[in-house]
């Protein structure tokens, strides 16, 4: 049997649509030589090695994407082969997609406006005045200038007779130009060959049309207009678009909570003061964006929002309402709308599609059902799709009855037997359907259109279905031109713009200030681990009392610190010391309990992502490793790999530390971090001397928690150095609590937490309370606190001492949140007046 | 000379929160609109403590919509509107009515004026008045097709009224209204929705008002419910003839005792006063009182 190689394998596989590489005469499309060729030198062990750098390149930039309604983000799959077209043939479709643009704006501006498409009958009423989208809040609202739709993303499908129609408009707040982008980034860098054998359209031209784009929408009274991105918070399925999108623009990346409205303005809430925003880029479903007008249980708006769009001081693009185009009741009436508005014939066909409202559509409708997709006419509105021919002949019976009784809330839809392109999966390249997603912007007037767009191709073989959240996989789409090409635009070209750098908002600071708290809490808990560990390992074998009872103390000091109670404490401790590997095991891989590990990243992971665009992308690289480390531990896995794990984990919060000291600006954001940072270090340094030294051991045995405490405090080398070989209380207590050279002691942290909060406004009470207690460390009589023991052999004084020192900590934190945070109060609805 | 008559509305509104609240954004229907049948003499909104912005515009529906904002700490916020009206407004007698029939079209096909945009959407379910299984069955014997409007009116009002006792406190702003089919009991804003939703099962145009209601009861006769309160009633659209405002709660037509001031599809698009507020309260005490009282009319 003669072995086929994969393009040949691909060729011989039925291909039941148009085929993007394969014509019908069974050979590769000239456009596509270069690829196959590429494929073929490949074979399937060096594509693998392509999609797995691609995935690691995924993950070094942590792109991920969240599905409707799941907890846990996935990595953004993405194919590494891209779908190519070529110059001419985009050209045209280029054309067709801006004109759809022009005549979906001027759609939208006659909604929302005169309605004269809807007066005059060019549209039945009942297509917009029954869709959800349509906000009657809304009316006559405008943005300046000669364009209302701002952007646009439009999926296409390639049909069988090679035609491009479109399968839906996104207007409301379309997604995935950010992932467009990023899937070049690694595309290009996983094919570096491929890509520079090519001249390829750039991405980089339509976000710089975005920016440009954005100041031209401000309000004229704005002189230099500030933009900000809104967006839908960290857990939205497209968070990581919305952040990179944000990254791209130069534009600050927000939440509702950031923003405030008075004197009809908008405002970004800032620690040191208000900054007037003359521009947002929504990426909030309108309906949440004011729940003063709009739904009220929204905590992602801002009240006022829509007064202050009334009065023209801010412009929100895309406009609140633009869903309304979001409507494939429209579809049937585009080609006599465009001769209406535009005077133009429509260029690009949109999927047959027969509105229900209209008598003679219904019965076609009722007469070929099996053979369509049926959709009601609003998202969001019943089930979404319904494919005619999957349903039994009660369901369908079903779905009829339902739709007569309203009717002009459905579509029929033909389906799109949309082409195949190759894809890569388990070693074989084979053809799955394609839907394209493009993007428009406007810009001088007229709109950009992204060169390329956002392919997605179906999760299943033979599965006409494709959309993200049924777990569609990604592509790049490569437009291939013979242009020559222009040196692309840098960033710093653009006009400089947007909101004064390192504007914080509460939520930030609070993001912030908890990143380093966590950031601390997950490295001392790892510390601490990797101690009990290795004490563990020196002294389980060993005969020596001393080591046993040494380690018999930290399992418990392990548990106090960390406050994982019962734990190695308690009367169930014993029997956990006795075999302490399964809960050794859990405080780092459970991420449910408080204290493990797992639970300081999972927070300090979740807090990257709500202030995503301070951070250095460099960030990702770490949490993805971090996350990682963690991630491959099982119940079982055994100690070796434990201790690599706890490794990898120190080495990802080291190296997170050290972007924070070496790449982020000193802003105030970055003295927020810093202070949680400090704050949570002092806290754990104090847990820890007290959960260990408290209670007097033998000389010997103490001598080994001191011991332990120093490599816990990653201050054993400095410690050797300075004191005796033999460990004592005392010093330890000098070198930890007030020497304020040591980066690890108590006394260092309140210098700088004293240095950081003497850039933050009104911190002068902060600061004195900081001083109170840097005195009460500096004039503590270590020596005396140390040899004071009763006859608990206990030391009193110490624990008054450390306990009155903690609890001093813990309120100087709480006042940091109270001075600054706790004006987070989520707005709530008024009773309401009934009569 | 025509029969005018001229009130004083004074609506109060007052919340009393159990904490502090930092910031408080207000959307108000309290000032009466300028339509036939009523002309405004005056009208103001008056929030206490002073409000930081106060601004109104005209809505979508034709209504005087108010925004407020206040960003000093209040404990207490109250809302007061004040308004003088001229109320011109007779009422059709019901064989008027009858020129159009029940299904009939006419008005919500295309015309040379165009199309009748406010009829085509006030046949449609909106947000707290959806199609309802029950009331149609309910509305159904009343409103066959082709059935003279003007009689099937008439006996729709006589049938809510028959069916229906005026209780308050048993229904909230929620309650939905195959509840209220069942409980048959409810307030003015209850049965406006229901008699809006079944004029609309019919096909019949039908639209939400609300305003104010004269409370002076004529000697011997009983006081009439919607008194010192806000009050709500129905629009129809009789093709040919125009809207006429019904009150199913006081089972007759609308006419100079009623001040109207404001129209929506419902309840949602025309609330009295609705706002959202920051802040940690968790209770508030509302108290509203509504006084109509009448006034020499100015004479030309």
């Amino acid at each position: 049997m003669i072995k086929l190689s994969l393009v040949e394998g691909y060729c011989a596989q039925p291909r039941p649509a148009f085929d993007e590489m394969v014509g019908p005469d069974g050979q590769v499309r000239p456009a596509w030589e270069d690829l196959s060729r590429v494929l073929d030198q490949l074979g399937p062990a060096g594509l693998d090695v392509t999609a797995a750098t691609a995935s690691r390149l995924l993950e070094g930039d942590g792109v991920v994407y969240r599905a409707i309604g799941d907890d846990a983000a996935q990595q953004w799959p993405l194919d590494p082969l891209p779908v190519l077209l070529e110059d001419a043939e985009w050209g045209a479709l280029e054309r067709g997609l801006n004109q759809r643009a022009r005549l979906l704006d001027a759609l939208l501006t006659d909604l929302y406006r005169a309605r004269t498409v809807l007066r005059r009958g060019l549209l039945p009423a009942e297509t917009v005045l029954a869709h959800t989208g349509f906000l009657r809040s809304c009316d006559q609202i405008r943005v300046p200038g000669p364009r209302q739709l701002f952007t646009v993303a439009m999926d296409l499908a390639r049909d069988a007779d090679g035609r491009w129609v479109v399968l839906h408009d996104r207007a409301a707040s379309p997604s995935g130009a950010g992932f467009a982008m990023e899937n070049r980034r690694v595309t290009s860098r996983v094919l570096p060959g491929l890509y520079g054998d090519h001249r390829i359209n750039r991405l980089g031209p339509f976000f710089a049309a975005m920016r440009l784009g954005l100041q031209e929408v401000a309000p004229s009274t704005a002189e230099a207009p500030r933009v900000v991105l809104l967006s839908s918070g960290p857990m939205s399925e497209t968070a990581y678009d919305q952040a990179f999108l944000s990254q791209l623009l130069g534009y600050p990346l927000v939440s509702g909570s950031d923003l405030s409205v008075r004197e009809g303005k908008v405002f970004l809430r800032g620690i040191d003061g208000p900054e007037q925003v003359d521009v947002i880029l929504r990426r909030v479903d309108s309906d949440f964006c004011d729940p003063l007008e709009l739904r009220p249980s929204s905590q992602l708006g801002v009240p006022g929002l829509l007064e202050a769009c009334r009065l023209g001081s801010v412009s929100v693009v895309n406009g609140l309402g633009s869903g309304v185009l979001e409507n494939p009741a429209l579809l049937p009436y585009l080609p006599s709308l465009s001769l209406a508005l535009l005077g133009e014939e429509l260029v690009l066909p949109s999927a047959a599609t027969l509105w229900c409202g209209d008598p003679s559509s219904l019965r076609q409708v009722r007469e070929r059902i099996d053979e369509l997709v049926l959709k009601p006419i609003s998202r969001g509105f019943s089930r979404s799709s319904t494919f005619g021919w999957e349903l039994s002949a009660a369901d369908r019976g079903e779905l009829l009855a339902q739709i007569e009784a309203e009717p002009h809330l459905w579509v029929g839809q033909e389906a799109v037997a949309a082409s195949t392109v190759p894809t890569f999966e388990r070693g074989q390249v084979t053809p799955r359907s394609m839907v394209l997603r493009t993007f428009a912007v406007a810009r001088g007037g007229d709109y950009e259109v992204l060169s390329g767009g956002l392919v997605r191709v179906a999760a299943e073989r033979d599965s006409v279905l494709v959309s993200a959240q049924a777990g569609a996989i990604a592509k790049d789409a490569w437009v291939l031109t013979s242009r020559p090409h222009v040196v692309p635009d840098t960033w710093l070209d653009a006009p400089a713009a947007g909101v004064r750098h390192g504007v914080v908002s509460p939520r930030m600071a609070e993001d912030l200030f908890w990143l380093g708290r966590y950031t601390e809490r997950a490295e001392a808990t790892t510390r601490l681990l990797r101690t009990v560990r290795d004490r563990s390992g020196d002294f389980t074998q060993s005969p020596e009392p001393a080591g046993a009872a040494c380690l018999d103390a930290l399992l418990q000091v392990l548990t106090t610190v960390t406050g994982t109670w019962p734990g190695f404490v308690g009367p169930t401790g014993a029997a956990r010391r006795e075999a302490p590997r399964a809960e050794l095991l859990a405080l780092v891989v459970d991420a449910r309990r408080p204290g493990t590990l797992a639970h300081a990243v999972q927070h300090l992971t979740a807090s990257t992502h709500a202030v995503r665009d301070q951070l250095s992308p460099d960030t990702w690289l770490v949490i993805g490793s971090l996350e990682a480390a963690l991630r491959d531990l099982e119940v079982d896995s055994d100690e070796v790999l434990v201790g690599q794990a706890l490794t990898r984990s120190l080495s990802g919060l080291l190296a997170l530390a050290g972007l924070s000291a070496e790449s982020m600006v000193r802003d105030l954001g970055w003295r927020f971090l810093e202070t949680g940072r400090r704050l949570e270090r002092a806290q754990q340094v104090v847990a820890l001397l007290r959960a260990a030294l408290v209670e007097q051991r033998p000389a010997d045995v103490d001598g080994l928690v001191v011991e332990s405490v120093l490599m816990a405090a990653e201050s054993i080398i400095t410690y050797r150095r300075r004191y005796a070989p033999r460990a004592d209380v005392s010093t330890l207590l000098d070198l930890l609590l007030v020497d304020r050279e040591n980066p690890r002691s108590v006394a260092h942290q309140l210098d700088r937490l004293a240095g950081n909060l003497a850039h933050l406004p009104s911190s002068e009470g902060l600061r004195e309370s900081v001083e109170r207690v840097a005195v009460s460390i500096r004039t503590a009589d270590v020596h005396g606190l140390a040899a004071a023991v009763d006859g608990f052999r206990r030391r009193p004084q110490l624990a008054v001492y450390l306990g009155d020192l903690g609890s001093r900590l813990r309120s100087l934190a709480l006042d940091v949140e109270r001075a600054y945070f706790e004006d987070l109060l989520a707005p709530s609805s008024l009773v309401e007046v009934i009569a | 000379m025509s029969s005018a008559h001229a009130y004083q509305v004074v609506h109060l509104t007052e919340y009393a929160y159990d904490a502090v609240v930092n910031q408080s954004h207000g959307r108000a229907h309290l000032l009466p609109r300028d339509e036939a049948g009523q002309r405004v003499l005056s009208r103001t909104v008056e929030i206490a403590p002073t409000a930081d912005e106060v601004h109104d515009h005209v809505d979508f529906y034709g209504n005087r919509s108010t925004y407020f904002r206040l960003t000093s700490p209040h404990q207490a916020l109250s809302v007061t509107s004040t308004s003088r009206v001229e109320v011109d407004r007779t009422a059709h007698p019901w064989e008027a009515m009858d020129v159009a029939r029940v299904g009939d079209r006419r008005l919500l096909e295309l015309e040379n004026e165009g199309v009748d945009l406010l009829a085509r959407e006030l046949v449609l379910p909106s947000p707290m008045v959806p199609r309802t299984a029950g009331v149609a069955a309910y509305a159904a014997p009343v409103l066959p097709a082709g059935r003279p409007l003007g009689e099937a009116l008439q006996d729709l009002l006589d049938q809510l009224d028959k069916d229906f006792t005026y209780t308050s406190g048993v229904t909230t702003v929620s309650t939905p209204l195959e509840t209220l089919l069942e409980q048959r009991t409810g307030v003015c804003q209850d049965f406006a929705h229901l008699m809006i939703c079944c004029l609309r099962s019919a096909g019949i145009a039908a639209r939400y008002v609300s305003g104010y209601l004269q409370t002076m009861p004529p000697p011997g006769k009983p006081r009439l419910v919607g008194a010192d309160a806000s009050h709500a009633w129905v629009s129809a659209l009789v093709p040919g003839l125009g809207w006429v405002d019904l009150d199913p709660t006081n089972h007759q037509l609308v006419d100079h005792r009623y001040i109207v001031v404001a129209r929506g599809r419902d309840y949602s698009d025309v609330p009295p006063l609705k706002g959202v507020i920051f802040t940690k309260s968790e209770k508030s005490t509302l108290r509203v009182s509504v006084d109509v009282q009448p006034v020499t009319p100015v004479l030309f």
